[in-house]
């Protein structure tokens, strides 16, 4: 555009999408206002309890480049049920979205069942992982990455797994560290940096 | 069916490494994006209801006992994909500083008054249009240390779902004539200038509602276009 008037906002084809901005420190009240005793649009637990499946609970800790912990990120999750549906109709109790504020100490978790395979590209299989996206203050536009689970053998043949270098790929995989209990840590930057994706 | 999501379309996002934006310095990842092919996990998303929300979400005015302090204002406008067709049924979740440009936040420190009468947060869903309403407030301007004499400019946070998970967005709506604009390097991240116009709304005489508060109309437009037929890929 180069009238000096602002051009119609809603005038056709031509839309530019509206930009990304970071979320600031203070979102807390309005995202995650437990702490302040307002209503939860949705909390770290993703399936309740008697939802069909393996029960899991996902935990770690979100580090800057300096290694140290962000205690004012915002962590979303984005899951298929048990049988690998998104959505399913009468899955009462799982909603498959998660949000959760870090702690002082940068501390996230999520309680839920081990996602069923969802479809992939060329109709195969894709190992069972999480969808999530961190969003702080300084980052800009949402951060978009994955969760996979150690003990799964489909992670070997994963269509996306396979377009990360070799070496990044433990940074998507939460290692099982309990019964139910599997440690991801998300590291924003630098040495161990979670691979994250352009979505 | 399925929607389309064009990559390109991500160009008027700003870069997660903006230096002068001194948050992104330790936070940006060093390392490339890896694109992501769109499946299942992509193109579907959380879908909310009017269980969502309660009565009175909508009018940040109407949270407490009293009048908050300010200029009372209506914000409202069209939640659209790029190709301008309306996204019903999508949440939005709105929050802000009060007049004082103080937020209800154990951490904002800033010595301006809290209202007791304003918190600053609301929600709202969009009509089968994609229409949006919200009465609130409108935030002063606040400083922050990103560098000497730092300040915001006035902005109200806007988080949207939209039909998939690839569609989410989070982002801020700025007021017309500010003068922190190019100040502000939250703002200016964004380093397309038609794109920087998108995030401020526009005084609207028609929102405007007489002998009780000005109206200002903010459009957002979400990824996502309807697929075009398979076997055409670049048929219109």
């Amino acid at each position: 555009m180069t009238t000096e008037q602002q051009a119609p906002q809603a005038s056709g084809a031509d839309l530019g999408i509206t930009p990304s901005q970071t979320i600031g420190p203070f979102f807390a009240y309005a995202l995650t206002p437990r702490a302040y005793g307002g209503p939860e649009l949705a909390t770290e637990q993703i399936a309740a309890e008697g939802v069909a499946g393996e029960r899991i609970r996902i935990e770690g800790v979100v580090y800057d480049g300096d290694g140290a912990p962000v205690g004012d990120a915002m962590i979303e999750i984005w899951q298929a049920d048990a049988q690998g549906r998104f959505h399913a109709a009468g899955n009462a109790g799982f909603t498959g979205f998660g949000r959760a504020e870090t702690t002082a100490e940068g501390a996230f978790h999520f309680e839920t069942v081990r996602p069923g395979a969802v479809q992939g590209p060329d109709g195969r299989l894709q190992a069972p992982h999480l969808s999530v996206s961190v969003f702080a203050r300084g980052i800009l536009v949402r951060l978009a990455t994955r969760i996979y689970l150690s003990d799964e053998p489909g992670n070997a043949g994963d269509p996306v797994l396979m377009l990360v270098p070799a070496d990044r790929r433990a940074t998507l995989i939460a290692q099982r560290v309990g019964d139910t209990v599997f440690r991801f840590d998300i590291r924003l930057q630098g040495e161990g940096e979670t691979v994250f994706f352009e979505a | 069916m399925s929607l389309i999501y064009p990559p390109g379309s991500l160009k008027s996002h700003p870069l997660n490494a903006s230096p002068d934006y001194g948050s992104t310095l330790k936070r940006a990842p060093s390392k490339p994006l890896i694109l992501l092919p769109h499946t299942l996990s992509e193109t579907t998303g959380p879908v909310f209801g009017h269980a969502a929300l309660a009565a009175g979400d909508s009018d940040l005015t109407r949270q407490h006992q009293g009048e908050p302090l300010g200029e009372r204002i209506i914000v409202s406008g069209r939640v659209l994909d790029e190709d301008g067709r309306p996204v019903p049924h999508t949440l939005i979740e709105i929050w802000q500083a009060n007049a004082g440009g103080r937020y209800v936040h154990v951490r904002d420190q800033h010595p301006a008054p809290l209202d007791p009468n304003f918190t600053g947060a609301g929600r709202a869903l969009t009509d089968e249009q994609g229409r949006y309403r919200f009465v609130t407030i409108k935030p002063g301007a606040y400083p922050w240390r990103n560098h000497h004499n730092a300040w915001r400019p006035a902005h109200i946070h806007f988080s949207l779902f939209g039909p998939s998970f690839l569609s989410r967005v989070i982002t801020q709506m700025y007021f017309p004539g500010d003068p922190l604009f190019k100040y502000d390097p939250i703002f200016q991240s964004i380093t397309d200038a038609n794109a920087r116009e998108r995030l401020i709304s526009r005084f609207d005489l028609a929102t405007t509602e007489p002998e009780w508060a000005l109206g200002y109309r903010f459009d957002i437009v979400l990824r996502g276009r309807s697929a075009t037929p398979v076997e055409e890929p670049h048929d219109h």
